[in-house]
């Protein structure tokens, strides 16, 4: 299991509201620090990908379980 | 990281369903860290508008245009389905049910994430709509500015 400095719930939550709080969850760490994401939208593994991608921030993993989806990102 | 990238949504359209779609792509990209501006222009001007009656003077056209315009982005119609008004009620409960963010909070959290909103004056002027009656903290141009943004855009669109 990964390690992450901080946990942000977004289950529940329907675009564009897992990458807006992902945004702002990710301006509180500092460089190299993990954030995790929870998420049960099933266009967040998408969504987290290309926000990592295009923030410059490095998606570490990503794993699926029983409809939940969690992301490690980490700061750059 | 690398320059800040632009987004500029022309919002032409007084729909709910139309209107939420670019306050979705709006906080979506303000996320991804553009910098986004919202150019509101014809029907697009009533998701500024506040949802009460503001006292200003009007002549009788400008009075009519305001009677017949939904007051605010709550109670715009749907550009499919409306069904006289029973479309956005049930919507808004399917909207609910889903988690999904109604418009009104769409528009707060866009102005919070620091979305450029941007009323055309000229149709103000067509439309009969004045500064009073519209949201605080918006801004007031032409096709000048919104060209000045949207020509170093990278996302740039027409709802």
């Amino acid at each position: 299991m990964m390690k992450a400095n901080k946990v942000l719930d977004a289950t529940g939550l329907s675009c564009p509201m897992p990458i807006v709080k992902t945004k702002k969850a990710m301006n509180e760490l500092e460089p190299g620090q993990v954030l995790e994401v929870h998420s049960t939208d099933q266009g967040a593994k998408s969504d987290l990908t290309a926000w990592a991608k295009s923030s410059g921030n490095e998606l570490l993993d990503h794993k699926e379980d029983n409809g939940l989806l969690k992301f490690w990102i980490k700061k750059n | 990281m690398t320059e800040q990238k632009k987004t500029t949504i022309v919002l032409f359209s007084g729909d709910y369903d139309k209107v939420m779609a670019a306050y979705i792509i709006a906080n979506g990209a303000a996320a991804f860290d553009h910098e986004v501006t919202i150019f509101h222009t014809f029907w697009g001007l009533n998701a500024l508008r506040k949802d009460e009656n503001v006292p200003v003077k009007k002549g009788f056209m400008e009075k009519m245009f305001g009677k017949m315009m939904p007051r605010g982005a709550n109670k715009m119609g749907l550009s499919k389905m409306n069904f006289a008004g029973m479309g956005p009620k049930m919507i808004k409960d399917i909207i609910k049910k889903h988690n999904a963010v109604p418009l009104p909070q769409l528009i707060e959290m866009a102005q919070e994430q620091e979305v450029k909103l941007v009323a055309c004056t000229m149709t103000m002027d067509l439309l009969g709509l004045q500064k009073e009656e519209l949201l605080e903290d918006i801004e007031y141009a032409g096709v000048a500015a919104y060209l000045s943004d949207a020509q170093e855009g990278n996302v740039n669109l027409f709802i």
